[in-house]
């Protein structure tokens, strides 16, 4: 059953491990990991669509709680789900992971700064209309 | 029944694109009939189509780029003889058909020259520098490759079907919405750029996860040549930015088939978007042809100078300094739009320094070439007139980068003449040199240097003598793109540009003439031992050609130049250092014909989607969807080469080498 | 654990250099890594691709959200019962699609082929509530072509439902996979890949339903 005395297609081997080998586990701790995993997001969820809903939370924050809300779920399902982990060989996908946040953040807040400023400098619509007059 | 497409579409009452559409038609229809007819099909749908060897799929692209690049350069000859002519006349072009021909020579030479010619090359040697077998999914890199000829079919298409997009290389809303494009050329150039982009995607991914995970036993990240890093750097930009691509033309298709106003006048569209998105992907694209570029310097520069690389580790932070900087600059390519000074401020400054690691690495390699024994081999001239062209074109470059200057600059000739600069002088004398340096190793002979030389001086001297005039008429004011104009002044340099684009024609040529000497005198000119260059690195102790699986037995890395070590230690010794190995039977995947069947209902999508054939759009997708359970449900995805077909090989490697090393001089 | 057999030859010239046998060195200098490890990095790095894009169509809906042209705006649209639902859903469908995968690594077929079908109704349901609400939305004249803000919340949000409803036609696929072929590797990798992919959905989900519809339903005075 192990993975490891497969040979690979064109000689391919190699010392590296699995992130998280399955036989390294009982069945019952995995499925308590995702249990849990489901368990916190699920808190998470709720967390959210009652920020959404209560005036609990200062009013011009909801939006920033929502998006911290929203990124510690998604840090869940990374860990729970997706099995993130610090083993050397999931250092690659931690820096992809890494990578792709600076990126993200580059296009939607970038792009941001940049439509809010170009709008900014735009003749307000109304006035253009009255030009087109 | 077939939805817009009707026999108006072609242009019977436009002389030159019905010529050019003929000519088009025959050519490929010529080709697959002396094809059919000599009886080459089985052997190229054997050895070719269906091959998933990286070696083949790299080979491929570089093909498809070149007969691109006669394509594009037609264009340009054309847009050259228009503006020499059209001084207070018309010209023999009208400007609906001058449109078409500078968008379709910018798409092309971009996507279909540029990028498949680095990519092939990339393909092509990445594997074998890092001393293994293959890349991480070889069927998908076939399926790459056939999705960008799709598209480039596509394209070429709309010269005998229809008529190109007539917005620019980039086709900017409103002018590219359906209110004032009306006809199929935006559709053409949007469908294309889909396809091949999906396939230029999965090159990234496949390469980003070769170069991390598929290497030979101990080479780490410092050992690793420094083209496997701009392989690396490149396609990891790949990553982060097509997708962006995607996204952003989805829009636009969205609006124009659907009536969506993500950058419509009307309804709250901001076409202002449209440029933001889309430059947030152009910018990182042109890196994305640089980057591969410089790692072909470093290799040739290397060689060429008999010296290490100098100073290795800068060159990897250089790298990968370029690759995030690239991410953070887009904003140039708009700074008249109207941001405002703080947020052009920032972006300028940002273009500035991605300059310093274009920087140190010119120093780098002036550097590998100063106490060395420098060879002036063709791939080394088009390395050193690189160095030079590149560094005049990155200074106009950051003369750009200043807002200020831009705002008289922006959209003028002196901006062509700038990425034409940087573009010809870093990627074209890239892939040239690479090309050259290459082809011994893919084809087992070398390529003329005469002819090679020629060629060069003729590009040289071409691109100056055609690109200089830009930039003096840029800064007197002439915007990109005129049809016609009526300053005198600007009149002469015009014909001199044209001058220069027949002195490129004539290097053109020559490099034609190159390849055909160089095919018909071949067993004149065969490489032998499979290192013609007295190289560096791995890719150089596998026979020309390299055989399916590229090493009897994958190659134990010990330092950062490995085949460079061990071929000393043996110059020393008169014999070969490495003893035989023990050989075992090899697993190579086997041939598969998902890459052309899935780029065959690509284009069959394509071109229903642009013609709104609705019924055949339907049979396209589920032809593809199909082509994938096919090739899911296969159950023998390997063949295996026998331990006694890997031994003949490498045997016969070694003794050649053997031989060579006892007919050197002694040192 | 065994360590896995070296293919290469006992020849020292062609050992790898100071590392031995499965010795996990992580920086990939052992040589290359293992087929698994190599399909799950690259689908890895695909899903990175579909991200960025994902947040390319973020970013429009960001900029074009107050551009409604007179039209409804998010506040007076969301259902956000209809959301919770989905949610519920498609959180639920990422649990059993965990449930799946535990299955297929202890090479079970009954319950493989339970948990996937579970998760594809799971999924099915979500995709229903959202063609529900679009027709709905479209019904109530704010269709996409109202105004660029709806444009924008269609596509991104139509974007994700499309890539759930491909998912699922993966999701039969690799059923019928296991069913006709067992748990040969090729297969297994291949569905590593469709969970990593399932799994991926959710997050943009969480995103979308944080930052689409709940953010959307704030009254506009409390937005920033």
């Amino acid at each position: 059953m192990s993975e490891h005395s497969d040979y690979e297609a064109g000689s391919y081997v190699g010392g590296d491990r699995e992130p998280g080998r399955p036989e390294e586990r009982t069945l019952a701790q995995e499925v308590r990991g995702y249990l849990l995993g489901l368990g916190l997001a699920t808190l998470l969820t709720i967390a959210s669509f009652w920020a959404d809903q209560t005036r609990e939370i200062y009013a011009s924050g909801i939006a920033m709680a929502l998006l911290v809300l929203a990124v510690a779920q998604i840090g869940i399902h990374l860990i729970f789900f997706l099995h993130i982990t610090t083993d050397p060989d999931n250092e690659n996908n931690i820096l992809a992971l890494a990578f792709g946040v600076l990126i993200v953040s580059l296009i939607v807040f970038g792009s941001l700064w940049v439509m809010l400023h170009l709008n900014h400098n735009l003749m307000p619509m109304d006035k253009l209309m009255q030009m087109q007059r | 029944m077939l939805g817009k497409l009707t026999w108006q579409a072609i242009p019977f009452d436009q002389p030159i694109a019905l010529a050019a559409g003929a000519f088009v038609v025959l050519v490929l229809v010529g080709a697959v009939i002396w094809v059919a007819v000599k009886g080459y099909i089985p052997y190229l749908w054997r050895e070719w189509i269906t091959s998933v060897d990286h070696k083949r799929i790299g080979i491929m692209y570089c093909l498809l780029a070149a007969v691109m690049l006669v394509r594009g350069f037609i264009d340009a000859l054309m847009m050259r003889s228009q503006q020499a002519l059209a001084f207070h006349g018309a010209g023999y072009l009208p400007p609906e058909h001058y449109n078409q021909i500078f968008s379709a020579h910018g798409t092309i030479m971009i996507f279909f020259m540029a990028m498949p010619f680095v990519i092939g090359l990339m393909n092509f040697a990445m594997p074998l520098q890092l001393g293994v077998r293959d890349v991480a999914f070889p069927t998908l890199n076939s399926v790459s490759f056939w999705l960008t000829a799709a598209g480039a079919l596509l394209v070429n298409l709309s010269l005998a079907v229809g008529e190109f997009a007539r917005t620019g290389w980039l086709p900017y809303p409103p002018l590219s919405e359906l209110t004032y494009s009306p006809g199929v050329g935006v559709d053409y150039y949007l469908w294309a750029i889909q396809i091949s982009g999906i396939g230029t995607l999965m090159t990234g991914i496949n390469m980003v996860t070769t170069v991390l995970k598929i290497r030979a036993p101990g080479m780490n990240y410092m050992r690793m040549p420094i083209f496997c890093w701009t392989t690396l750097a490149s396609n990891l930009v790949i990553v982060a930015a097509f997708p962006i691509l995607t996204a952003t033309l989805a829009m636009l298709l969205l609006d124009r088939y659907v009536g969506f106003h993500f950058f419509t006048n009307e309804a709250g569209g901001n076409a202002m978007m449209f440029q933001n998105l889309i430059w947030a992907w152009g910018h990182p694209e042109v890196y994305i042809l640089v980057l591969p570029a410089f790692g072909i310097f470093s290799e040739v520069v290397a060689t060429f100078s008999g010296k290490p690389l100098f100073d290795r580790r800068s060159m990897i932070v250089a790298t990968l300094g370029i690759c995030i900087l690239s991410l953070c600059v887009w904003l140039h390519h708009f700074f008249t739009m109207g941001a405002g000074g703080d947020v052009n401020a920032v972006f300028g400054i940002a273009s500035m320094i991605i300059a310093v690691p274009t920087g140190v690495k010119i120093y780098n390699w002036l550097f590998t070439m100063y106490g060395g024994r420098v060879r002036f081999s063709s791939a080394m001239l088009w390395s050193i007139g690189f160095m030079v062209t590149f560094v005049i074109g990155g200074m106009t470059g950051v003369l750009l980068a200043s807002p200020a200057a831009d705002f008289v600059l922006h959209n003028s000739v002196f901006l062509v003449a700038h990425f034409h600069n940087v573009i010809i002088g870093g990627v074209v004398f890239g892939v040239f040199a690479g090309y050259t340096y290459w082809f011994p190793k893919a084809f087992g002979f070398v390529l003329d240097e005469r002819l090679g030389k020629a060629a060069f001086w003729c590009w040289l001297v071409g691109f100056y003598v055609t690109f200089v005039p830009l930039y003096v008429v840029g800064l007197e004011g002439m915007t990109r793109r005129m049809q016609r104009f009526d300053r005198p002044e600007w009149y002469p340099w015009m014909l001199v540009a044209e001058l220069g684009a027949l002195i490129i024609l004539s290097g053109i040529a020559l490099q034609v003439a190159q390849l055909w000497v160089s095919i018909r005198g071949r067993a004149q000119r065969r490489d032998l031992t499979g290192d013609p260059w007295d190289g560096r690195s791995l890719e150089w102790s596998t026979t020309s050609p390299p055989p399916e699986f590229n090493f009897a037995v994958l190659p134990n890395v010990m330092s950062d130049e490995p085949y460079w070590s061990i071929k000393q230690q043996a110059r020393a010794l008169r014999q070969l250092v490495t003893p035989e190995p023990e050989y075992e039977a090899i697993e190579m995947p086997r041939n598969s014909a998902t890459g052309f069947v899935t780029a065959f209902f690509a284009v069959v999508t394509g071109f229903s989607l642009i013609w709104h054939i609705w019924w055949l759009v339907i049979l396209g997708l589920l032809g593809a969807y199909v082509t994938f359970v096919v090739f899911a449900w296969r159950d023998h995805t390997e063949h295996e080469i026998p331990a006694a077909e890997v031994a003949r090989i490498d045997r016969a490697n070694r003794a050649a080498r053997a031989e060579a090393l006892h007919e050197e001089p002694v040192r | 654990m065994s360590a896995p057999a070296l293919r290469l030859s006992a020849n020292p010239a062609f050992a790898p250099a100071g590392i031995a046998p499965g010795q996990v060195s992580g920086h990939g200098a052992g040589g290359p890594a293992p087929k698994r490890i190599i399909v799950g990095y690259g689908f890895w790095i695909f899903l990175l691709s579909d991200v960025i894009m994902f947040s390319a169509f973020f970013a429009a809906y960001a900029v074009l959200f107050k551009s409604t042209a007179g039209g409804p705006a998010a506040h007076e649209l969301f259902d956000l019962r209809n959301t919770a639902a989905q949610t519920a859903f498609l959180l639920a469908s990422t649990f059993t699609c965990g449930m799946a995968s535990l299955a297929v690594g202890h090479r079970n077929q009954k319950w493989t082929q339970v948990a996937l079908l579970v998760t594809g109704l799971l999924g099915f349901a979500f995709v229903v509530l959202e063609i529900r609400e679009f027709t709905g939305f479209v019904a109530r004249g704010a269709g996409p072509s109202r105004s660029a803000f709806l444009s924008s919340f269609f596509t991104l949000v139509g974007c994700h439902g499309l890539h759930v409803s491909v998912a699922l036609l993966w999701l039969g696929t690799m059923m019928a996979q296991f069913y006709a072929k067992g748990f040969r590797q090729d297969i297994r990798h291949r569905f590593l890949c469709f969970s990593l992919f399932w799994h991926a959905l959710d997050i943009v989900w969480v995103a979308i339903f944080n930052l689409v519809y709940l953010v959307g339903s704030l009254p506009p005075e409390l937005l920033p």
